[in-house]
């Protein structure tokens, strides 16, 4: 027996907002936290109706629902989500419990307007993810900047203004002519319908432009080298909560509008850019890795790594193969998860000691093991350690970019030792030989407590299951992207066969002229 | 011929009527009051606002008959009762503004709402106007109102500095549009917008006569809504000017002056589109980049809004450029949602001035969301719509009107003004980080008198709508659209 609910996007969209607004009026800071916290609660619980509702082997959208929004641009509020989809809308609602929880824990400045700036941005990220509409996904996807941008000026470290303001301009810029694009798009097949633009033809040019404009605005935001030097300043300044946000969610944006948009909306002109964006792709997880290696503050050496992970859902989503598509779905939550997880250890680290960097510590195995116990099999869970979520979403991503171009696979197998290397180097650091720093006894030095490990907790047992378990995600995820390639792939192969006559003809005219 | 144009129907003039007859009303107890009859001048604004909504309430009774009157002179369709909305909006506004502000600059209050009104009245001909001449008088009625509002602050220096250079410059941008009319009288014959097309349609038309014509109009036009290179006595004449005159000459002068050329251009030149929608882009382009590069640099609050109008000027010819029914319905749509985050905006520099001047410097900002968060959060709700981030007005206006664009094949105008506004966008926020990420310092105070009722109400009032025309655009669209009866049709 399921249990179902009309406007279930809607619901699950707009809990947040409504729950911003009752925060605001509520008195007490107390009560403001705890009913943030009830709202991403109830938000998660409520998106677990759509995995208990699902379709299983349904390709298409699920949930839908459609309105007229504005009827002279045939602009509508249509909303849905399917495999590809469906795992980001359930990672956003269970990283937010995870991210209120721990700003219930450890801020304490003006709580009432950063828990509603928060809830404002769970309902422009899932918004992004539920949209079936070209502009109510602008909507979403612009909309999201706002409250970050103030999470991260407001409460974040030193130099958070300069962050602040370089998130946003950058994004800002990034997306502006994606609105052109849109609108040469709606002229040229006139609609905005997300589903419908990926089976309909249309003139190269146009894909052409409009396939550079939304790689730039999703280039920016993935972010993919070399557009990735507002990531580690939003992140290194980002309050932990904001920053786990970022990282889980946030970027998930811009790889998911890769997926959604970029690559099956305009298939010849990405396949003409497929090996550029590869490179980049490829270019960014080397170079991740290795600024990541040199990295002293631990913080910066996880928003380093998150350039480089994001390289291989790059690759993934470039290489248009179901194995590539497939990994880089899973890719995407295990990256939200893992990154989500360092960044919340980093942050309990940063509460005790009020600092970040690597040389500070040492020999933390002694002083606090259940922390670096965790600490370890998350830092396991991004480098990929078989057993972990890591470790099957690179490798299908691997098996996928080797059926592209190989060389993409060999390159990024490379990242992958690196990324080992980095997070073991550092984990060496914190945790192992002697204790130096006083501050890092026994004594000084608390270890997690219950509160703390409500938070890790179930992202490390998420980690096993989907270690474990893949084909449980896997089996939602592949009706749909199977669907997406076929689609894609009747597209291309219409838009050759129409050009052949005019190069069969092109070539009875060279012979005659012979 | 229609049969409409036979007979005399008042309908094409009601709502300017309606405001003439609220001015002398307004007159009238003012000259009561001086003669002791009437209790309070405090009266004054109120009648004037009743007037507005009552002129307001006769427009959309109007949107559904759409009618052409004086021998094709005037015209009253969903577009012009669209542009009345609009002024009708400015005005409201600004006299919200007034209430506490103008008694402390100039005593003769009566004046000021009549003149307020009387203004308005000319703007909203702009709308109705189908003939080069209707449009002349419009433009010369507000202009004069204007003038001398500018200058009503008579004991500063650059209250009359403003008014100064705004008669001077205003003179002649009057005379090179009569110039220019006479000129397009001379290649066609005729002033009057269906004629002058029909004429040029049969190819009658002496070419080079209506381009020296077409030319001048432009630069009269250009003059008045600011478009570069026009546009140096902006930034003297909004610092100078009262501040509610200047919040309503921004919306109210640029709102008529757009209806006017936007109608000029679709119903009269429609044939020499790529002609002049070529030039047209190239001003966009001009404008909205000079408007955008050197507000960046600005510390006066009135100054940075003055450029920014500027630049949002350039956004709104990109619309021109193509004269297409949708940018026409656009271009309103950028108007209503651009009166009321700009209108939010001059209430906040109101707030942040002190008794006796008329300006307030950018670092008054700096730390307010400390000291009076409600303000910063309202004044950051205008900023991020003018910047055009959804889900406020201004981004839907951005994008209705860049959707004519490239509908009409001005991709690449489009295109600059994305990245114009991205531009733009740093300024805005330079604001909202002031506001925000500062501290406060001896300068961050509203002061008391500042604040009242009326202003409240005014930031409240823009506040809403520019949230929800971003969440609901077709608010709008679906009022002025409801006796949509095509313009062209009817002639």
């Amino acid at each position: 027996m399921t249990l179902s609910i009309p406007y279930l996007l809607t619901i699950i969209t707009f809990l947040p907002l409504v729950g911003a607004v009752i925060v605001m009026l509520a008195p007490g800071d107390g009560a403001k936290k705890w009913l943030a916290l009830a709202t991403t609660i109830v938000t998660f619980v409520v998106s677990l109706l759509l995995w208990t509702n699902w379709q299983d082997g349904y390709a298409g959208m699920q949930f839908v629902e459609d309105a007229v929004w504005f009827a002279p641009l045939g602009i509508r509020y249509a909303l849905g989500v399917d495999g590809i989809s469906l795992f980001l809308v359930l990672l956003t609602t269970f990283l937010m419990p995870i991210a209120v929880y721990y700003s219930i824990l450890y801020v304490d400045k003006r709580v009432g307007a950063y828990m509603a700036l928060m809830l404002l941005l769970e309902t422009a990220m899932i918004g992004v993810f539920v949209a079936l509409d070209l502009v109510l996904f602008f909507v979403f996807f612009e909309a999201s900047l706002i409250p970050m941008y103030f999470l991260i000026g407001e409460w974040g470290g030193q130099n958070r203004v300069y962050a602040a303001v370089k998130f946003f301009l950058y994004t800002f810029a990034g997306s502006a002519l994606m609105v052109v694009a849109i609108l040469i798009v709606y002229f040229s097949v006139g609609t905005f319908d997300i589903v419908a633009l990926q089976s309909t033809p249309m003139p190269l040019a146009v894909q052409t432009w409009a396939f550079l404009a939304f790689s730039l605005a999703f280039a920016v935001k993935t972010p993919l080298f070399p557009f990735h030097t507002w990531l580690p300043d939003a992140h290194v300044q980002a309050p932990t909560a904001g920053s786990i946000i970022l990282a889980g969610v946030l970027l998930k944006m811009g790889t998911y509008g890769f997926l959604r948009l970029a690559m099956p909306v305009f298939p010849q002109a990405a396949e003409q850019f497929g090996p550029l964006l590869a490179t980049l792709a490829v270019i960014g997880i080397l170079y991740g890795a290795l600024v990541a290696l040199m990295q002293k503050d631990i913080k910066s050496l996880v928003a380093y790594s998150s350039v480089a992970h994001l390289g291989y859902v790059m690759l993934g989503v470039i290489a248009m193969n179901a194995q590539g598509v497939s990994g880089s779905v899973l890719q995407m939550v295990n990256h939200g998860l893992s990154t989500g997880a360092l960044f919340l250890m980093v942050g309990l680290l940063y509460e005790r000691r009020h600092t970040r960097m690597l040389d500070e510590f040492g020999g933390l195995w002694a002083s606090v093991p259940i922390y670096t116990g965790l600490f370890l099999v998350v830092a396991m869970s991004s480098a990929g350690l078989p057993g972990l979520n890591g470790f099957v979403g690179e490798f299908t991503i691997m098996l996928g970019a080797y059926n592209y171009m190989p060389i993409f696979a060999v390159l990024a197998a490379a990242g992958v030792i690196l990324a080992a290397w980095y997070l073991l180097t550092a984990f060496r650091k914190m945790a192992q030989g002697e204790i130096t720093n006083p501050a890092n006894d026994k004594a000084n030095l608390k270890d997690l407590n219950l509160k703390e490990l409500t938070m890790v907790i179930p992202l490390v047992i998420l980690f096993f299951v989907i270690g474990l378990f893949p084909n449980l995600f896997f089996d939602k995820i592949n009706p749909s992207v199977e669907a997406m390639l076929t689609t894609r792939a009747a597209l291309i192969e219409q838009a050759t066969a129409e050009q052949m006559p005019a190069l069969e003809l092109a070539e009875i005219v060279v012979t005659e002229a012979k | 011929m229609n049969s409409a144009l036979t007979e005399l129907n008042l309908h094409a003039v009601l709502p300017a009527l309606a405001m003439v007859i609220a001015a002398a009303v307004v007159m009238l107890l003012d000259i009561l009051n001086r003669k002791g009859k009437t209790p309070t001048l405090a009266l004054l604004p109120w009648v004037a606002l009743i007037g507005v909504l009552a002129t307001a309430g006769v427009s959309i009774w109007l949107l559904s008959q759409p009618v052409s009157s004086f021998q094709g002179m005037a015209i009253s369709d969903e577009r012009a009762q669209a542009l009345n909305l609009v002024v009708l909006t400015g005005a409201a506004l600004a006299i919200l503004l007034s209430v506490r502000y103008i008694p402390a600059v100039n005593r003769q209050t009566g004046e000021y709402y009549t003149l307020i009104l009387l203004v308005s009245a000319g703007m909203m001909m702009m709308g109705a106007a189908t003939d080069l001449m209707v449009v002349f008088l419009a433009l010369e009625t507000f202009s004069l109102g204007l003038y001398i509002l500018a200058g009503l602050n008579r004991d500063n220096r650059r209250s009359n500095e403003a008014a100064m250079k705004y008669f001077l410059l205003g003179a002649f941008a009057s005379a090179f549009f009569v110039y220019g009319a006479a000129f397009v009288y001379g290649a066609t014959g005729s002033t009057r917008f269906d004629l002058i097309a029909m004429r040029l349609f049969d190819g009658q038309a002496d070419a080079a006569v209506l381009a020296i014509g077409v030319t001048m109009l432009i630069a009269g036009f250009g003059f008045k809504v600011s478009l570069a290179p026009f546009h140096m006595w902006t930034p003297d004449v909004y610092q100078g000017s009262p501040t509610p005159v200047t919040a309503f000459m921004s919306i109210g002068t640029k709102a008529a002056a757009f209806a006017a050329f936007y109608r000029f251009f679709a119903t009269a030149l429609p044939t020499e589109q790529p002609t002049w929608g070529m030039a047209l882009g190239i001003l966009a382009v001009l404008t909205m980049t000079l408007g955008n590069l050197v507000a960046l640099r600005q510390s006066s609050l009135k100054r940075l809004l003055a450029y920014s109008s500027i630049a949002h000027a350039g956004y709104l010819l990109v619309g021109l450029a193509t004269a297409t029914p949708a940018g026409i319905d656009a271009a309103l749509y950028y108007l209503i949602a651009y009166a009321f985050m700009n209108m939010g905006a001059f209430a906040v520099v109101i707030l942040l001035e002190r008794q006796g001047e008329m300006d307030a410097d950018g670092n008054r900002l700096r730390g307010l969301a400390k000291r009076h968060p409600q303000v910063a959060l309202l004044m950051s709700v205008f900023m991020f719509s003018l910047a055009g981030v959804p889900p406020f007005a201004g981004f839907f206006a951005k994008f209705f009107v860049f959707a004519a664009a490239v509908q009409g094949g001005y991709s690449w105008l489009a295109a600059v003004a994305m990245l114009n506004s991205a531009i733009g966008a740093w300024y805005y926020l330079r604001i909202v980080v002031d506001m925000y990420f500062a501290e406060p310092s001896d300068e961050t105070r509203i002061e008391a008198q500042q604040a009242s009722i009326p202003v409240a109400m005014t930031l409240g009032i823009a506040a809403v709508f520019t949230v929800a025309l971003g969440v609901l655009p077709w608010l709008w669209t679906g009022l002025v659209q409801s006796g949509a009866v095509n313009v062209v049709a009817l002639r």
